[in-house]
């Protein structure tokens, strides 16, 4: 049976099992609006404030449900306004199926009014892009589409439909995804490729590396979140008798409370981890790449360690850091084909060792004027395991990365690779949505929540409850604190030293807004927030002066 | 620094030679040639291009290169251990008889074709490695070379080995990939070398 293109877009998300997609409509895209009107009981649609918002919600979607989000938005305008979610996505590797409407086939390069090339733009920050302008290629392009952002190395997937494509008719015959998938796609835990390429030879390699170290260290990262190794990472860690360090992306796959993790690593990382990372001799980097943020100088990280690099992507061996070893493969999939084959070790000694070198730094001095680090102790006291941090990208995000606890994979979520600021409130809604179940924190600070806090309107109209804590210290801080240390404290646009007023801000979109002055008030707003279920923003002033710990800065780099 | 030759395998559809190109403009690579077409399959094309760079550069290069959706497969060739052509057109101007009968003679010497004559100007094909094309260049500079154009080298591996074999590399690199649709790629994988064309 023929029917309209607009329709196979519809039915498509459907054989995916999509019951959400977050957009903007447009005209270019009113056909697929229409059908979605029709189809108001089976899938929600999320009308965001901005685009970004909606990519960002759709990542932030992606994260905490494990199937890929779905964002839409017009041509044009619509488009590019998604550019900075769809690299935000794909820095991090999160799946996001983005679609968009362009203007019918025959006015394409016509530079016809909200023209753009998106696929051109987009070719760069997506797994892959597609243009469709028949019909009849919406159906199996779709089905490609998802199959390729959760294959593999996740991550975001453009596809570009014109106009006249979503108006056509076309012949569409429903198919099984996994069908579509087991024909055409390696599969992501794709057992008997993994036993093609793991040798006996190969195996006997790794045996022998991982069992001659002495002071080994495991590095975790976003991979394991993504693959869901965490079982496997803390068995095989617990094998090898090895502490266990992880990346921004890579908190919550062992949880903060375990003795044997020593922290975050890398510029803004924790003091345990530097130190092992300096004295380790042989580093394991599970689903890492390696970011400069990690790493710094390439000749000074991790000096006397061998690497071994396990990671899904083939492209990220060799990349930044030269593997002495490596095994390309899906993590969870790799550490449970690898455990088994290993002799347990005994590195109690230089466990203690790293163990010792564990600095609390979360004490604070009580004072009557709020610090990060009193908001950081005030939310850890508040929230209990089952709320989320979202966090926005600044030196709130340092303090959120390394001062909360993180138990659990995607307890933390935050825009490691990007560092797009105004993540933080649409990632939040799309966390919310994905699991309701969770409340949601999203700590964010006056410069990132200047960005996009027109998502409040979001928040308002579909009643997601979102605690949000504004850490305003009137300033651009973590730029700042680069102007202060190395650039003579020439203080330039980075001081935010005015209005607006985040409460009253608030209360204009609906939401209550609360002004804390002190730890006690924002104790009891905290308290209030969880209790109420209901979403707030909580504006916490500290001074302009604090600054983030920094291990290594710009002269390292 | 030393040219290195890509010889990559791709799905024959549109944006994806500038997503193979993209990966050389973004890190200010320079691409000194470029020859594209299809392939036995016409749903699979074959690009070959020449650029230079140090083991990293081209390491780094290759790797992203097939990580690309579209991309089937790839091969760095060596000078050595393989073959390349590259087919030029020249058109030069030959008014006289003289002119004409001394063009024929370098023609005839180099082995190479004159594929059109007018009353002005001859316009000579020559194939060979870029090398010949580059002497024959030089006899024919006393002549006035009205235009030119060069197709850019193409080039394939001496002996059996095809870019259809299977290494390690290849297999993990299509790992998540999708196998796109309707190609024979999933026979070439399965008979190796041994490749029936549909």
């Amino acid at each position: 049976m023929k029917i309209k293109g607009a329709k196979i877009v519809i039915e498509c998300l459907l054989e995916q099992g999509v019951d959400t997609v977050f957009g903007y409509p447009g005209v270019s895209i009113i056909d697929i609006y229409d059908e979605l009107f029709k189809y108001q009981d089976k899938i929600t649609h999320i009308l965001t404030a901005h685009e970004q918002g909606a990519a960002h919600a759709a990542d932030g979607y992606a994260r905490v449900s494990d199937k890929p989000g779905v964002c839409l938005a017009t041509s044009g305008p619509g488009a590019t306004n998604l550019i900075t979610g769809m690299a935000a996505a794909f820095m991090d590797s999160s799946p996001v199926i983005f679609i968009t409407c362009n203007v019918p086939d025959s006015l394409l390069g016509k530079d016809a009014f909200q023209e753009v090339d998106i696929v051109g733009i987009a070719m760069p920050i997506t797994k892959n892009t597609y243009l469709v302008r028949r019909a009849e290629d919406l159906a199996d392009t779709i089905r490609e589409a998802f199959a390729l952002a959760v294959s593999g190395r996740k991550g975001p997937v453009l596809i570009d439909i014109t106009a006249n494509a979503v108006r056509e008719y076309a012949e569409y015959t429903p198919m099984d995804p996994q069908n579509y998938l087991k024909k055409v796609f390696a599969y992501r835990r794709n057992i008997s490729h993994i036993e093609k390429t793991f040798s006996t030879e190969e195996l006997k390699k790794a045996k022998a590396i991982l069992e001659s170290a002495k002071c080994p260290l495991v590095l975790a990262g976003g991979g394991v979140v993504w693959s869901k190794a965490e079982e496997q990472l803390k068995n095989f860690a617990a094998k090898i008798d090895a502490p266990i360090v992880s990346t921004m992306m890579g908190l919550g796959t062992v949880s903060s409370k375990d003795e044997n993790f020593l922290g975050m690593l890398g510029s803004y990382g924790e003091a345990a981890a530097e130190w092992a990372c300096k004295n380790c001799d042989l580093l394991i980097a599970v689903g890492v790449r390696f970011s400069d943020r990690v790493t710094g100088r390439i000749d000074t990280f991790a000096p006397k360690a061998k690497k071994f690099h396990i990671d899904i992507d083939r492209a990220e061996i060799d990349k930044n850091v030269p593997a002495d070893y490596y095994i390309v493969g899906d993590a969870a999939h790799v550490l449970e084909g690898l455990t088994p084959h290993i002799s347990q070790q005994d590195h109690e000694e230089w466990k203690l060792l790293a163990r010792h070198k564990k600095i609390d730094e979360k004490e604070w001095r009580k004072s009557s004027k709020l610090t990060a680090l009193a908001v950081m102790g005030v939310i850890r006291e508040i929230t209990d395991e089952n709320t989320r941090f979202v966090t926005d990208v600044g030196q709130h995000q340092i303090w959120a990365s390394t001062m909360l606890p993180h138990n659990y994979p995607r307890q933390f979520i935050t825009s490691g690779g990007y560092g797009a600021m105004g993540f933080g409130l649409g990632a939040s809604i799309g966390a919310k949505i994905a699991d309701a179940s969770k409340t949601v924190l999203h700590i964010t600070g006056d410069g990132s929540f200047r960005m996009n806090c027109t998502e409040l309107a979001t928040e308002y109209r579909y009643k997601v409850p979102i605690i949000t804590v504004v850490i305003n210290n009137h300033s651009l801080g973590l730029v700042k604190q680069r102007q202060h240390r190395d650039f003579e404290n020439r203080i330039f646009q980075t001081l935010l030293d005015d209005r607006p007023d985040f409460a009253a801000l608030a209360m204009a979109y609906g939401i209550p807004g609360v002004k804390v002055k002190n730890e006690e008030e924002l104790r009891q707003a905290l308290k209030s927030a969880v209790a109420s279920k209901a979403g707030c923003v909580i504006e916490c002033t500290i001074s302009p002066m604090e600054e983030v710990k920094v291990r290594f800065g710009r002269k390292r780099n | 620094m030393q040219k290195r030759t890509l010889s990559v395998l791709v799905e024959n559809t549109a944006g994806v030679l500038s997503q193979v190109t993209r990966l050389f403009s973004r890190k200010r690579y320079n691409i000194e040639s470029l020859a594209v077409g299809t392939v036995e399959d016409p749903r699979i094309s074959r690009i070959t291009i020449i650029t230079t760079g140090d083991d990293k550069m081209i390491q780094q290069l290759t790797s992203q290169l097939r990580k690309l959706q579209p991309v089937i497969s790839m091969q760095l060739l060596e000078d050595s251990t393989s073959v390349s052509r590259e087919l030029s057109l020249i058109k030069v101007r030959a008014d006289t008889k003289e002119k004409r009968d001394e063009i024929m003679q370098i023609v005839n010497i180099f082995r190479v074709f004159v594929i059109d004559i007018a009353k002005e100007c001859m316009t000579i094909a020559v194939v060979g490695d870029g090398s010949k094309t580059e002497a024959l260049l030089k006899l024919l500079e006393e002549f006035e070379i009205m235009e030119m154009a060069r197709t850019g080298v193409i080039s394939l591996e001496r002996g059996t080995k095809t870019i259809y074999n299977e290494g390690k590399e290849n297999e993990e690199f299509t790992i998540g990939k999708g196998l796109s649709k309707n190609l024979v790629y999933d026979t070439i994988t399965e008979s190796g070398a041994d490749r029936s064309v549909e």
